[in-house]
């Protein structure tokens, strides 16, 4: 594989801590609700709120609200696409460190 | 071959690489290093281990003088026929070991788990518990029965080899030495089986033995720094 085609499979939407941390903990787990991915990352309730709708947006995770009695319970879990995108986003990073 | 300008831009992608290599490694190791934390309780103590082992050799010693200095012990050893006020003993010291072990497990998980600034009860916690509760509670009951039966002889192995089995299912959701732990009582509750009547000598390895070695292991791996 030459460089550029490595470079085209490293993925904008994971060039970020945050969202980068997001779908690192969502492809070990079945799903994570809000508050375990505000502990684990160390973000503010805003800061992961944008992150997490940006990856909702490109389809790479999903969330379900609902309810745990009076509560309100945001649930994300990782897509098929997503999964596939991080897998070739870690394997894109692993080739070019390999690589220098 | 290469023109000057090439040999320019070769270089600056090249400088480029270098730069952005670190960045890699370093958004590799937070992915792996999330994807630990988030699935794997890691703050399991070894110490807790080590001590666990040493309370199993204490019992082990307690239990090997009511069993072979009861008085009321009739026939031979391997028959195991023991007194019902030894065998009360021998419940009583079985659960204190079992009971101080795991207070002391939770105790040093919860400082060492404070130390590296890490929430005790989450959802690896969590997971990790049920797991290594499935196993271990549907062995506790059998044998139970079993002792209520009056069927001794296999008490020693089924403990072995039920808590071989709750380690080794336990270890995807913890540190993955609890799994060469596991696999380690297994084997000795098969052989003791075999060698049936030096149950209580395996048990010692098993329960002592094993835990202060693959304790230290752990210890010296994950604590000592």
């Amino acid at each position: 594989m030459t460089m550029l085609n490595i470079i085209q499979n490293i993925n904008k939407a994971f060039d970020h801590r945050i969202r980068l941390g997001i779908m690192s903990v969502l492809m070990v787990n079945e799903s994570a609700d809000f508050n375990m991915l505000k502990e684990l990352l160390g973000v503010t309730d805003g800061n992961l709120a944008s992150h997490t709708k940006a990856l909702e947006l490109e389809n790479y995770i999903q969330i379900e609200k609902q309810f745990i009695g009076k509560k309100p319970n945001t649930k994300y879990s990782a897509t098929k696409e997503g999964r596939d995108a991080f897998t070739a986003h870690i394997e894109a990073l692993e080739k070019l460190i390999k690589k220098s | 071959m290469f023109g000057q300008q090439n040999i320019y831009y070769l270089l600056c992608i090249s400088k480029y690489f270098k730069m952005e290599n670190e960045k890699y490694l370093n958004d590799i190791t937070e992915i792996k290093n999330l994807m630990n934390k988030s699935s794997r309780f890691i703050s399991l103590s070894g110490l807790s281990g080590i001590l666990a082992g040493v309370y199993a050799l204490v019992g082990a010693w307690m239990a090997y003088k009511t069993i072979y200095f009861d008085t009321s012990t009739m026939g031979a050893y391997r028959d195991l026929i023991i007194s019902e006020a030894a065998v009360i003993r021998l419940l009583i010291i079985a659960t204190s070991v079992l009971v101080l072990s795991i207070v002391t497990g939770i105790v040093l998980s919860i400082s060492k788990a404070r130390k590296s600034h890490e929430n005790v009860w989450n959802s690896a916690s969590k997971r990790l518990v049920i797991n290594f509760m499935i196993p271990l509670a549907t062995g506790g009951f059998f044998i139970i029965f079993l002792i209520e039966k009056n069927m001794l002889g296999l008490v020693a192995p089924l403990t072995l080899i039920f808590y071989g089995l709750a380690c080794v299912n336990a270890s995807k959701y913890t540190l993955g030495d609890v799994r060469y732990l596991g696999i380690t009582m297994i084997a000795l509750g098969l052989l003791s089986t075999w060698f049936l009547g030096y149950g209580l000598l395996f048990w010692a390895l098993g329960f002592g033995g094993c835990h202060i070695l693959y304790g230290s292991l752990m210890y010296f791996k994950y604590e000592r720094k």
